[in-house]
């Protein structure tokens, strides 16, 4: 990394003038070793965020550009001026309670079926589009959005036979598609469509681990564990440094002949990339104050990145905590769906105050809901339709799919579904990103396309 | 690059930025093994929280009595191999890769050891291991030279069996226990207390050869597992169905295959009823037992079977299923062997499990001893194999908790697999987590990594050479022929950009950290 960097740690092992030495020598070509009380080279005290925010010319000035790989930049900007539609999906894992987020106090079944877990009519916001529904108090930030008419709500989403087991039914929302074994995300072939060869950030996982929706067959695609930086440490400075990245992605560009193997070669490729493009990306200040959590930070980051020009298209994130509510359900849920939908409501305050709100949807789902009837562990069992939200400026903001009631339920006493999550997909393509869904979504044109985006 | 001292920030943000002490890093020395029963002195870099004084002790202190030579089984090698097992040489190579796929590497002069022996009996010095397991080697301790707390200290669960992996003489136990470990997944999460974690643990490292069904029924009742899964909480008034549906999909019969319905799932949380506990704020859970009130004592049918049962019966009922073979087979081989058997050498091993009335022992045998293992492609190693393989080869013990927040980075934290279905094979990598397996190796080179600005450095070292010294820094591991190339290529494009002469040693140093690097995150070291 650069020698600019080692000044602001104390912990190295390299004194001042060592780091003086090695960040002349890379940058004059061999001066000698730098004596006390020289000038630092040129550029040590400019920090990459205000690059990032300068022209790409006086970066180039500054750095060199063997140092700072220009062109991945360069295409970012370049795609971002064209507006770019950017798509942020939020994963409620372990099957959120749909009967909670969206509580149908109206309905006569309810206190019935949920003597210890109903919420009592009036603890939140009344839902305008079906007086039958309440949101969950702690879901008040998305109650705010939907009142500007920025969130789309699908009260009762999810398949027919729906099946029950997390895995399962995650991996046909991860595909796309009512099958197992599929190797690439809706969103991955999406990517793999209208990607970059050379751009791992089209896809973004800040999980810390890819998440399989955006997973491609060919394209690149990136995780990153913290929107605080991306930095590989190593005890090597340059001009070694240089040379032995690109030894490193020189065995990520070798032939496999296995799939492990392969799999080795593309991850090294991709971290080397990666580690490119967001080279001195970490320092960022917003222009809306955030909740200090960290799933906050990282929707914080993410603003940031795309404010930056980042050549970003796709995002993926868990909502924070778990949703598999099986015991005691109303104080975890409570938290997290707060944590949750207060970070949202920032997101969406930030991306306004940087005017990107028109370009940027989020869309948040969970691999099922939860059976309308308690447990005795005053936790709910695993259900089947659930609910999702399409939010953001650009969203339609209409209920898609009634609440279907409480008094029917389907064969297994579950929730019936009123929406089909594909149709989502689908209109999120067509209108969102403006492709055809029919490449994507197996048997695409079987499903109604609700209206999600205003014009 | 500087290499952080502490965990950077991430989950939790709560109580705000944690604060980067500084620590004063000198050279200790201290005892180790030296393969031979004797010790020698090894230098370490210690880790002062505060200043320490000039000529403060150093070590290594009084030398630890000799010990016992490890009893190494007899040399055989007359090596009759059943039908069905690998024909071909069983060299340095294979002795290797049995080593990694049944354990986390050689340490030095083990691949040799076990290659003396022969197939049969290598494989069975792992399956058959006698009496307790000897941990070789200085004890784990934190980054303060305490020893562990592992049921107290943040990240200690992970280094106290870290330490296992790296330090046991009967690594196939400690590698089964992952195993069953990633096949039983139970999370910390949802346990009251990071002991019922290592409980479990033990549980495995005990039973990981016997009967599965005894196993089964033993991680059923499991304290942890009882909790995670909700079975203290599933009584007759109204059934919890977490376990009964896992228990199917994920423990013994597997998803989409028509095994069973959502009725078998009711009817079998039904026979589960009647585990409780007792809490206390001080113990958190404890006391768990079987209550007959709170048991179901109705019929149940389960699989077209009715009877009474009982959640020994719930298992039993499992691995009596006809899909269960199928499914044990298929998930074992999958562990040890990337490509999936073919359909007769699957129907073999499913005879030998249901004729030795469901033993993990015998399966496991035929598995370790199988062309495919030492033919077939190499797989990704595990975040946590990789970091004990490499600690092995580098002659490092655990001494610090980076490994826990390295390894959680890298997405395998112990104790805490991210599901009920455990760590996905198929995703160790992505930009993510081969960053964190690149930081992985940037801590464990701390001691072998030279000074460049020390300036006594060879002026003089080739390519050769410096790749030579780096390959015997990590224990002569066997490189595919293009990555040695690249290497070579390296040190030689290193030494073109020296133009001025204080640059010869600096460079060529710098030159050394690099191949160390390269070669910790080359795919022969990240393979196994």
């Amino acid at each position: 990394m650069s020698a600019r960097r080692q000044t602001h740690s104390c912990c190295d092992g390299y004194t001042r003038s060592q780091l003086l030495r090695s960040a002349a020598a890379e940058a004059g070509k061999g001066l000698p070793a730098i004596e006390p009380g020289m000038p630092e080279p040129a550029g040590t005290g400019l920090s990459r965020r205000r690059f990032l925010s300068q022209s790409a010319g006086l970066a180039l000035a500054v750095y060199g550009a063997s140092k700072i790989p220009l062109s991945a930049f360069e295409t970012g900007i370049a795609q971002a001026a064209q507006g770019d539609k950017i798509l942020v999906s939020v994963f409620f894992d372990g099957g959120i309670d749909a009967l909670s987020v969206l509580a149908p106090v109206g309905d006569p079944r309810y206190q019935q079926l949920r003597p210890n877990l109903a919420l009592p009519a009036g603890a939140g916001t009344a839902f305008a589009e079906d007086p039958n529904l309440q949101w969950h108090p702690a879901a008040a930030a998305l109650a705010t959005l939907h009142g500007e008419g920025k969130v789309s709500a699908f009260p009762a989403i999810g398949y027919d036979h729906p099946d029950q087991s997390h895995f399962t039914s995650r991996h046909y929302y991860e595909i796309g598609e009512l099958q197992v074994g599929y190797r690439t995300g809706w969103l991955g072939r999406y990517l793999d469509a209208v990607g970059n060869d050379e751009n791992p950030l089209q896809g973004l996982s800040l999980d810390g681990s890819l998440s399989p929706m955006i997973a491609t067959a060919d394209k690149p695609v990136a995780a990153i564990d913290s929107v605080d930086g991306y930095d590989l440490w190593s005890r090597v400075s340059d001009p070694i440094e240089s040379e032995m990245f690109d030894s490193f992605a020189r065995f990520g560009s070798l032939p496999s002949d296995s799939p492990g193997l392969s799999q080795v070669r593309r991850a090294a490729s991709q971290t080397d990339k990666l580690r490119k493009d967001l080279a001195g990306v970490g320092e960022f200040s917003s222009p809306v104050s955030y909740p200090d959590t960290w799933f906050s930070h990282k929707l914080a980051g993410l603003a940031a990145y795309i404010a930056f020009g980042l050549p970003i298209r796709v995002v993926t994130l868990r909502a924070p905590g778990g949703y598999d509510t099986h015991a005691d359900q109303a104080g975890d849920l409570e938290a997290n769906l707060r944590e949750t939908c207060e970070g949202i409501l920032a997101f969406q305050r930030d991306l306004e105050a940087r005017g990107l709100a028109d370009r940027v949807l989020l869309e948040m789902w969970s691999e099922f809901g939860r059976r309308p009837e308690e447990n005795g562990s005053l936790g709910t069992d695993h259900g089947a339709a659930g609910c999702a939200f399409v939010i953001g400026s650009k969203a339609k903001g209409e209920m898609v799919g009634e609440f279907p009631g409480l008094a029917t339920l389907d064969q297994d006493d579950n929730l019936r579904v009123t929406s089909d999550f594909r149709g989502m997909y689908c209109s999120l393509l067509e209108q969102w990103l403006e492709f055809d869904a029919e490449a994507i979504i197996p048997g695409a044109s079987g499903f109604a396309r609700p209206t999600l985006v205003k014009p | 690059m500087a290499i952080p001292q502490h965990k950077p920030v991430t989950e939790k943000r709560k109580h705000g930025r944690r604060r980067r002490r500084h620590v004063w890093k000198d050279k200790h020395f201290r005892w180790v093994p030296d393969g031979q029963g004797d010790w020698r002195v090894q230098a370490y870099v210690y880790r002062h929280h505060h200043k320490p004084k000039r000529g403060h002790y150093r070590g290594p202190g009084k030398k630890p009595p000799r010990q016992a030579v490890a009893a190494a089984p007899a040399p055989v090698n007359s090596d009759p191999r059943p039908p069905g097992a690998f024909q071909g040489a069983f060299g340095h190579a294979q002795a290797v890769r049995l080593l990694q796929r049944a354990g986390f590497g050689p340490v030095a002069g083990q691949a040799d050891q076990l290659a003396s022996m022969g197939l049969v009996t290598a494989v069975q010095s792992l399956t058959r291991p006698s009496g307790a397991a000897v941990l070789h080697g200085p004890a784990p301790r934190d980054g303060n030279g305490n020893p562990l707390a592992p049921a107290d200290a943040w990240g200690h669960d992970h280094l106290w069996w870290l330490d296992r992996m790296v330090r046991t003489d009967q690594p196939l136990v400690e590698r089964m226990a992952l195993v069953l470990h990633d096949w039983f997944a139970t999370s910390n999460a949802n346990v009251s207390k990071t002991q019922q974690m290592i409980d479990q643990s033990n549980l495995f490292r005990a039973r990981c050869f016997g009967s599965f069904l005894d196993l089964f029924q033993a991680v059923t009742v499991d304290p942890a597992m009882l909790q995670w899964l909700n079975g203290n909480e599933n009584d007759k008034w109204a059934p919890n169905e977490n376990y009964a549906r896992e228990m199917m999909e994920l423990f013994s019969l597997g998803a989409d295959r028509g095994a069973y319905s959502e009725d078998d799932i009711r009817e079998q949380a039904r026979s589960l009823t009647g585990w409780r506990n007792d809490w206390s704020g001080e113990l958190g859970a404890y006391n768990f037992r079987f209550d007959p009130k709170r048991h179901d004592t109705g019929t149940k049918t389960v699989f077209g079977q009715t009877g009474n049962w009982s959640w020994e019966d719930a298992c039993r009922l499992c691995v009596e299923h006809p899909l269960h073979l199928s499914f044990f087979v298929a998930k074992l081989w999958s562990y040890f062997i990337p490509v999936a058997p073919s359909t007769p050498v699957r129907e073999g091993l499913e005879s030998t499990y249901a004729d030795s009335g469901w033993q993990i022992r015998p399966v496991l045998e035929e598995i370790l001893m199988r062309p495919e293992l030492y033919e077939g492609p190499p797989m990704v190693k595990p975040p946590v194999v990789q970091l004990a393989s490499m600690l092995r080869a580098l002659g490092r013990y655990v001494d610090t908790e980076a490994w826990s927040w390295l390894c959680e980075e890298a997405g395998q934290r112990l104790f805490w697999p991210p599901n009920v279905s455990g760590w996905d094979d198929n995703r160790w990598l992505d930009t993510s987590r081969m960053r964190a397996r690149w930081n992985m190796v940037t801590y464990a080179l701390e001691e072998l990594s030279v000074d460049p600005w020390n300036d006594d450095y060879s002026t003089t070292e080739t390519p050769e050479e410096a790749l030579a010294r780096a390959l015997a820094g990590w224990g002569s591991p066997e490189l595919r022929a293009e990555h040695r190339d690249e290497l070579l290529d390296l040190g030689r494009r290193s030494e073109s950009l020296i133009v001025a002469s204080w640059q010869k040693g600096p460079y060529r140093a710098l030159r050394q950290n690099a191949l160390l690097q390269l070669i910790g995150v080359s795919p022969d070291v990240i393979l196994q």
